[in-house]
């Protein structure tokens, strides 16, 4: 079974970035060049950004009238410059809504690693993009690191909320940011590791308790709050902050926690918020 | 599950809410029109476990007739799937079944087709938008839709494989993967055969003229 760990030590020995080992690594088993796959991430990267554009318009509604419109009201405050985050967090919570919006709305988005997670990564990146003004080609770069370490998890654990609870999905989904934010920023392959872990860590118990069984409440929200938390973990690592458990470890606790999680906090809708009396009356209201 | 590409895990590119209930479902359908072999006109649809659930709030049947009109999952005309039904003349009827022991999210197609076809298809969407055919008009199988694949219906005789791999081998079409059964001994049989290249028409051609072959499905991988 594969490590991250291994990818942190090839890419120090090699002097490399994560990214590149990765993309390296996807060109042998797929024998697919470079320019395929690299072209293959910039079609995920534009969807992904269309996919933010869209949901900020506000315009979109879900099946069930539940979500919808608050990208926008975020986007809305954070323009008005009071936002208590300043721009750049709000812009993350916009961003993750947004995306989770159009998902929850029957739109089109990239499943990263899922479709109910699919906020946390665009928000992280194209924030960080924001901020630090990087190109296309480092955006794709850091998407394969977060596609690389997605991969570990997928192996070591599951990125599903029916087998790990929400941990598997929005917390896979945060660590991933995590990594890429890292990267994207220029911080090393070990610091990629420790944000990741340190992002994981906090999302570990997470259960998955659909409201009426959508991917709407809480899932929606949930994507904007990974994202702030990988933004989190990705400024303590830069600033060499280090995590006391190493990734690897966390990947197997988050997927024994999940193994030890009951059915009805599996995406069956039957524990948790999916069962509050507000819950509840969504549900009948709907079905 | 583990994953064996980055595209796995960054990926794919659908129309949401869900990769198992809504881009798997459309990948479902896609995969029963193609073995259907031409446009639906009729259908009805059995929904098993969690499928029969998430119809309504994950689009799961939008997306399945979605996949029977020939959309991909990424199409975004998907919400609208049940109105171009209507317009392209696809009649259909959803029933919640109990199709036995299967992945709690199965379906079971029966269509006719516009020219005549008829199909029965059980397929079930494993995680992650990841699809497996499960039964082709009675016959167990195991067809994911990565590789093209050949069903071909014959009479149980010695031979008949070979004469259908030999043709292969002659076109230089390897075999990656292949699955031999049967109702019973000396009776109707199918075999499905995996391949790294698309097979030829010409070697169709020649495979449906062979004695005892009954039927040639060509499949095309999806995507």
């Amino acid at each position: 079974m594969r490590a991250y760990e291994d990818w942190v030590i090839e890419a120090e020995a090699r002097g490399l970035k994560i990214s590149e080992v990765v993309y390296q690594y996807e060109m042998e088993s797929s024998q697919q060049s470079e320019q395929v796959l690299f072209q293959r991430m910039l079609n995920n990267l534009e969807v992904m950004r269309e996919s933010v554009a869209s949901g900020l318009s506000g315009e979109r509604r879900s099946i069930s009238g539940l979500v919808g419109g608050d990208a926008a009201k975020v986007e809305a405050r954070r323009k008005t410059g009071e936002s208590l985050l300043g721009e750049p967090i709000s812009g993350v919570i916009a961003r993750a809504l947004a995306v989770a919006e159009v998902n929850a709305c029957m739109g089109k988005i990239v499943a990263a690693p899922t479709a109910g997670s699919c906020g946390v990564i665009p928000a992280v990146l194209l924030t960080v993009e924001e901020i630090l003004k990087v190109s296309d080609q480092e955006l794709i770069l850091a998407l394969f690191t977060s596609a690389g370490l997605g991969m570990i998890i997928s192996e070591r654990a599951n990125v599903s909320g029916a087998e790990g609870g929400c941990q598997a999905e929005i917390g896979s989904a945060t660590a991933m940011a995590a990594a890429a934010a890292v990267e994207l920023a220029g911080g090393t392959p070990r610091q990629t590791a420790d944000a990741a872990a340190i992002a994981l860590k906090s999302m570990l118990g997470l259960v998955c308790d659909p409201v009426a069984g959508l991917v709407e409440v809480p899932c929606v929200k949930r994507n904007a709050t990974g994202a702030t938390i990988a933004m989190a973990a990705a400024e303590m690592a830069l600033s060499g902050v280090k995590s006391a458990i190493p990734i690897d470890e966390v990947i197997d606790a988050m997927g024994d926690i999940g193994n030890q999680m009951p059915c009805a906090l599996k995406e069956t809708a039957q524990g948790g918020l999916a069962v509050t009396p507000t819950g509840r009356r969504i549900q009948a209201d709907f079905l | 599950m583990s994953r064996s590409s980055v595209f796995d895990l960054l990926g794919p590119i659908m129309v949401g809410p869900s990769s198992s209930h809504t881009a798997g479902a459309v990948r479902l359908g896609l995969m029963a029109r193609k073995i259907l072999g031409e446009a639906p006109v009729g259908g009805t649809i059995r929904l098993h476990g969690s499928f029969a659930k998430t119809g309504k709030g994950h689009g799961t049947n939008l997306a399945l007739i979605a996949g029977l009109l020939g959309m991909r999952p990424d199409d975004e005309r998907i919400p609208a799937a049940d109105k171009m039904a209507k317009e392209q003349g696809l009649n259909y009827m959803f029933v919640s079944a109990d199709l036995g022991d299967f992945h709690p999210n199965t379906v079971q197609f029966e269509l006719i087709g516009e020219a005549g076809a008829h199909a029965q298809i059980v397929g079930s969407s494993i995680g992650g938008g990841t699809i497996v055919i499960r039964e082709i008009n009675g016959y167990k199988v195991e067809v994911r839709g990565h590789y093209p694949t050949l069903v071909i219906l014959h009479q149980d005789l010695p031979g008949l494989v070979a004469q259908v791999t030999l043709l292969l081998a002659n076109a230089q079409t390897n075999i990656a993967r292949m699955m031999v059964s049967r109702e019973k001994r000396g009776a109707q049989a199918l075999m499905v055969l995996e391949t790294d290249e698309l097979v030829e028409e010409a070697v169709l051609v020649l495979m449906r003229s062979l004695p005892k072959i009954y039927q040639v499905l060509a499949i095309e991988p999806l995507e």
